[in-house]
């Protein structure tokens, strides 16, 4: 099932939470919502699941306005943080819930309820666990669980709110593997939430990036990393340095030299570079480079982190060198980065 | 022999690792000894001083039987109504916002503050044929006061507080995620509410429920005025003591309440149990 969010805005009390974001996905796609805590993301996938109202704006699901319908009639599957088991039932009644809600007319008989149950329970891999109360669970399973149960009701959208948030780093790394094949397996179109941002690169087909109730970027892993479009994403996503620039003449200046980038498309004015500490090219002599004394250096697993001080010590940046290059430990290191962007100084 | 598994039920369980098991579980047993233990031992030690064939002419005689049915059945209809009426009026109190609510919450605990007394008489007057309530229910052709409907809406007002108070608590705190996620999953409010946060809250309702039938069952105070206590129909078995003890018929009443204490306590017993298998299950 498509997904189109259009112009939509939600307010709290007044606060906006979202502010006219529109996103469209496509049918059987695996989007990440990404952001920082407080971003919305939460929010959006609520909205889409019709648990909240927008304040302004459309959610449609294909071609059909989904305002016009309740959040039972819209049939998404909604995984949340917190698992929202129901304790009182056992594995097996969780996950049958949704099929036994049903009006009679539509509802399977109780055996093929049990068999479903059982079917799904393979699917997440707890077969054996379904006579067990969420309380006798571990909270990776409990998760699975959830998730079996989200999608017994044959959900149109999927929608998960940090699945994986409250679980260790191991079992973290085991379930994202295995909801990426669960999600090839189904074929469900699904939304799920994460501030982990290797999380999201690593899943989904399409990440989101949010920020403070905005869409800042939609696009694959790579788009994302290799071409942030605003110094958000570029801060958010992976490692970058940044250093206070001048545009003019189509040429990027720090202090009163050019520093060898070209940018004549960018107007004339003050400016911020931003880069990737790994993506740059040493320099042996400087024509046009960045260049800076070493302040610090620290070894980061395969490589070394050299911080430099620019134009005096009043700036300072960080690069990523090879372990045994010589230049870790001269005073003085000239380079250029690779793959980098300007954006002009947002004026307050 | 096959020992081990059928020990398994009488096992302690683990203490934890936390210490203090001992002292605590040493001084529980030493309090509830002296609080309960012996004065209800001295009870069952008079009433043993009249030798097997009085108990048994006491226990069987038909005012004795009555009474006893008349106390348990009452107490128990009367719980049965608050458990559910009770579970009601904590789910608006926590649910809903609406003027007045304070003051509603602040009511509920009237019953355990008041005398009972005063709650009989002011029961009595208002549902006395010619009273309030009484004059409109009486051309319908029903009785409250002096009959056991009066004392099973005395108990009702009396046992209301306790299952309120329990399940009040559980209310607020049952996770909006979970009433979220049984409308994802297409429940209506309805199926929701019956077959997701009602069953969540069975235990602490057992437990109201419980409350309010011992309380219901040792009632006095408010019955005695609008019951009528006519024997056979409307005396209760607390009232078939004390009018023993003014017979100076010391042995006759302490049977009846040995008998009291004794079913009570299985009644409690069977709740209890039934309460620890439903929380087992739910952790
Ligand atoms: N019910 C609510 N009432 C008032 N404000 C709310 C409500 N829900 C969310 N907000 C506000 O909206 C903003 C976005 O919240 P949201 O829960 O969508 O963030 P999030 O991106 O999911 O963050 P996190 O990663 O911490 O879960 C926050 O500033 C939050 O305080
Ligand atoms: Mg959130």
């Amino acid at each position: 099932m498509e997904v189109r969010v259009s112009n939509v805005r939600k307010e709290f009390d007044r606060f906006p939470a979202l502010r006219d974001v529109s996103l469209d996905i496509k049918s059987g796609e695996l989007i990440a919502l990404l952001g920082p805590s407080g971003s919305g993301k939460t929010t959006l996938l609520r909205l889409i699941a019709g648990l909240e109202r927008p304040t302004r704006g459309t959610i449609f699901f294909g071609d059909e306005d989904a305002s016009n319908r309740t959040i039972q009639e819209r049939n998404v599957g909604f995984v949340f943080q917190h698992y929202a088991l129901f304790r009182h039932m056992t594995v097996a009644d969780n996950i049958g819930f949704g099929l036994k809600v049903r009006p009679s007319a539509k509802r399977p008989t109780r055996a093929e309820i049990r068999r479903r149950a059982s079917e799904l329970l393979d699917l997440v891999q707890l077969s054996g666990l379904e006579k067990r109360y969420p309380a006798q669970l571990s909270g990776g399973q409990r998760q699975r669980v959830a998730l079996a149960r989200a999608m017994a009701i044959e959900p149109r959208v999927l929608l998960l709110d940090e699945p994986f948030g409250a679980l260790d780093a191991q079992v973290r790394r085991e379930l994202r593997r295995w909801l990426r094949e669960i999600h090839d397996a189904t074929g469900h179109t699904t939304i799920f939430v994460t501030h982990d941002q290797e999380e999201a690169l690593e899943l989904a087909d399409r990440v989101v990036v949010m920020s403070q109730g905005r869409i800042e970027q939609i696009g694959t892993a790579d788009e994302v990393y290799d071409t942030p479009n605003s110094p958000f994403v570029y801060g958010f996503i992976g490692e970058s340095s940044s250093l206070p620039v001048k545009v003019e003449d189509g040429q990027v200046w720090i202090a009163d030299r050019p520093i060898g980038l070209a940018a004549p498309e960018l107007t004339d004015g003050e400016a911020t570079l931003y880069f990737r500490p790994h993506d740059i090219e040493l320099l042996d002599e400087c024509n046009g480079c960045i260049a800076g004394t070493v302040a610090a250096s620290r070894r980061v697993a395969g490589t070394r982190r050299v911080e430099l001080e620019i134009g005096g010590g009043r700036e300072r940046v960080e690069i990523e060198l090879p372990v045994g290059h010589p230049a870790a430990q001269k005073s003085r290191v000239a380079f250029r980065p690779k793959r980098w962007k300007v954006f002009p100084k947002v004026v307050e | 022999m096959t020992t081990a598994p059928a020990k398994a039920g009488w096992r302690f369980r683990q203490p934890s690792v936390i210490p203090g098991f001992g002292l605590t579980l040493g001084f529980s047993l030493a309090y509830l000894t002296l609080i309960i233990l012996i004065p209800l031992s001295g009870l069952v030690w008079r009433s043993a001083s009249l030798g097997w064939t009085d108990f048994w002419a006491i226990a069987t005689d038909r005012r004795t039987v009555k009474a006893l049915e008349i106390s348990f059945g009452t107490a128990f209809i009367a719980a049965a109504v608050n458990v559910v009426f009770g579970t009601i009026v904590a789910w608006v109190l926590v649910r809903y916002r609406f003027p007045g609510r304070r003051v509603i919450d602040a009511m509920v605990d009237l019953p355990f503050a008041l005398p009972t007394a005063v709650a009989g008489i002011a029961l009595t007057t208002l549902y006395s044929p010619k009273g309030w309530m009484g004059s409109l229910l009486a051309p319908l052709g029903i009785k409250v006061a002096y009959t056991p409907l009066g004392i099973v809406i005395a108990l009702i007002f009396i046992g209301l507080p306790f299952v309120v108070r329990t399940v009040q608590p559980i209310i607020e705190e049952i996770d909006k995620e979970v009433e979220e996620a049984a409308a994802t999953l297409g429940a209506n409010r309805f199926q929701t509410i019956f077959r997701v946060l009602f069953p969540g809250l069975a235990p602490a309702v057992i437990t109201g429920f419980a409350l309010a039938f011992a309380r219901g069952v040792g009632e006095y105070g408010s019955v005695i005025f609008i019951a009528g206590n006519l024997p056979y129909i409307s005396e209760i078995a607390p009232l078939l003591i004390v009018i023993r003890l003014e017979e100076y018929d010391y042995a006759a009443a302490t049977a009846i309440a040995t008998i009291m204490l004794a079913l009570s306590f299985l009644m409690l017993l069977i709740i209890n149990l039934i309460q620890s298998r439903t929380r087992k299950r739910y952790g």
